[in-house]
């Protein structure tokens, strides 16, 4: 038994890994789009509101079939070859992270007042100025869409099940972990994963907690 | 400060990553991918196999442990390159269809009906299957079927039907799940269900469930392997699952599947095909 902590710990080390660079990912593409449709009001942006917060509903295993079989070897990307890969986990994290990123910011800076902005261009800030007052303004937003996509990523089961495959020192993540030692009756291992995870999530959030307070200050 | 925050949350992502490179493998010469049932995983046999099978050849084996019904259509879409199944007629079909380049029977175990100690029919023990499964129809005993397209499920059908029977009776649960969580169901349920005698084996110190019925020549649970066509892209894949064939076909691999879990369970597991006369057959 002296091998379970050292396949806990590749467990935990491959979820993080899968997740962080899920976010960063998502957070470098999101966050941007975001504010774009934060600033800019046009026809039809009522729309895209919709049709992002939809995706916020999304369910996970839905967008981990539909990634199955655009990866599969018979699908149109499967010349890829990154079904059973974390690359294919990785990508559906990113794809249930977006709608949340964007979301998040784009409210974030629709809720900063439009005379705010007026009053520091007649002031004669740069646009520069301009852009770093607006990220500071909504920091607080920019956070909270960091820790909501984190906290989807690394909870998430049904997707990276089906398009990372569940392989032992591969793609197998502190959920799928979870999902099979329950099915095989290791309640005990199951359990433990499960507060390990809660620890993560707990950490996670204690620590954008603390980045808010500062903020606040 | 801010900023020290988040580099160090940034420290701790990268460090992950370092850390997940390390955790892979080291690299093979080269890696298939075999989707195989639940029963030859949850039972352990693979994890005996597989750094077997690289010891010998350098090629790393990936498990995707799913149903019989979902491995063939791994296969069919080409995501697997070698399969390991227990569902005879779906793989000659397979095979039959052009998906498959050759099956190979390799070993096999059987099947056992499963009950709750103090059920009907294990107070009264049936004679035969045909009285087991009828008794569970007329009686409307709670029975659970895995009803996933799985190997295991594919048999429970052909059992009903070789009694001529539907099993429509209310008390016939469809669990949709792997094996061991429709066990659990059974369990809990006070249910009948059947099941393969490795994932048994393996399991039963967990469940209240016990043996009703065994025996039968139909209750025979022969797996084969299968190397999967593929699209013609990687002829260095198919290489590679005609050798993982061929390994376990082996005498040394052979012995090895005939020795795995007797320290365990007492007794075998899989009985491997060929071979000497009646090494595949159960005892």
């Amino acid at each position: 038994m002296n091998s379970v902590p050292a396949e806990v710990w590749s467990i935990f080390v491959l979820s993080l890994g899968v997740s962080g660079t899920a976010v960063m990912v998502s957070c470098a593409a999101g966050m941007p789009m975001g504010v774009w449709l934060g600033l800019h009001d046009f026809s039809g942006k009522s729309i895209v509101r919709a049709l992002i917060f939809t995706g916020m509903a999304v369910p996970p295993v839905v967008v981990g079939l539909l990634l199955y079989l655009l990866l599969s070897r018979s699908g149109p990307l499967g010349s890829w070859e990154w079904l059973f890969t974390r690359r294919a986990m990785i990508l559906a994290q990113v794809l249930l992270d977006l709608p949340f990123v964007v979301g998040i910011t784009m409210t974030a800076i629709d809720a900063i007042p439009r005379e705010l902005l007026f009053q520091l261009r007649s002031l004669g800030a740069s646009s520069w100025q301009l852009r770093c007052t607006l990220l500071s303004e909504a920091e607080p937003g920019l956070l909270l869409a960091f820790a909501t996509a984190l906290g989807r990523s690394i909870s998430e089961v049904g997707a990276v099940l089906i398009v990372g495959g569940n392989i032992g020192g591969h793609t197998r993540v502190m959920t799928t972990a979870i999902v099979l030692e329950t099915s095989r009756g290791h309640f005990a291992m199951a359990v433990g994963l499960g507060a390990i995870l809660l620890l993560v999530a707990l950490l996670i959030n204690f620590l954008v907690a603390c980045l808010q307070g500062r903020i606040a200050q | 400060m801010r900023l020290s925050l988040a580099g160090a949350a940034s420290l701790v992502w990268l460090i992950a990553i370092g850390c997940m490179e390390q955790f892979s493998p080291k690299p093979a010469a080269a890696t298939i991918t075999l989707a195989t049932t639940t029963s030859t995983q949850d039972s352990g046999l693979l994890e005996m196999l597989c750094p077997m099978f690289r010891a010998q050849t350098g090629i790393d084996v990936k498990v995707i442990a799913v149903g019989t019904g979902q491995a063939l259509e791994l296969g069919r879409r080409g995501d697997a390159d070698v399969l390991l199944t227990h569902a005879r007629v779906a793989e000659e079909e397979f095979v039959r269809q052009g998906y498959g380049i050759v099956r190979v029977p390799v070993f096999q175990n059987d099947f056992v009906l499963l009950g709750p100690p103090d059920g009907a029919l294990s107070l009264n023990p049936p004679k035969s299957l045909d009285d087991a499964f009828g008794r569970c129809a007329a009686e409307n005993l709670p029975f659970v079927s895995r009803d996933d397209d799985s190997g295991t499920h594919h048999k429970e059908k052909e059992l009903w039907q070789s009694i001529s029977l539907e099993p429509t009776f209310a008390n016939y649960l469809r669990s949709g799940s792997g094996m061991a969580r429709t066990l659990r169901i059974a369990d809990e349920r006070r249910a009948c269900t059947l099941t393969d005698r490795a994932t048994w084996l393996a399991l039963s110190g967990e469940f209240h469930l016990r043996v009703i019925f065994e025996g039968d020549p139909r209750l025979k649970n022969p797996y084969a392997a299968i190397v999967v066509k593929g699209d013609g892209q990687s002829p260095a894949r198919v290489r590679a699952a005609h050798q993982f064939i061929e390994f376990l076909q082996k005498e040394t691999t052979r012995q090895a599947i005939q020795e795995f879990g007797k320290d365990q369970y007492g007794e075998g597991l899989f009985f491997p095909d060929g071979g000497a006369p009646g090494a595949g057959q159960k005892p």
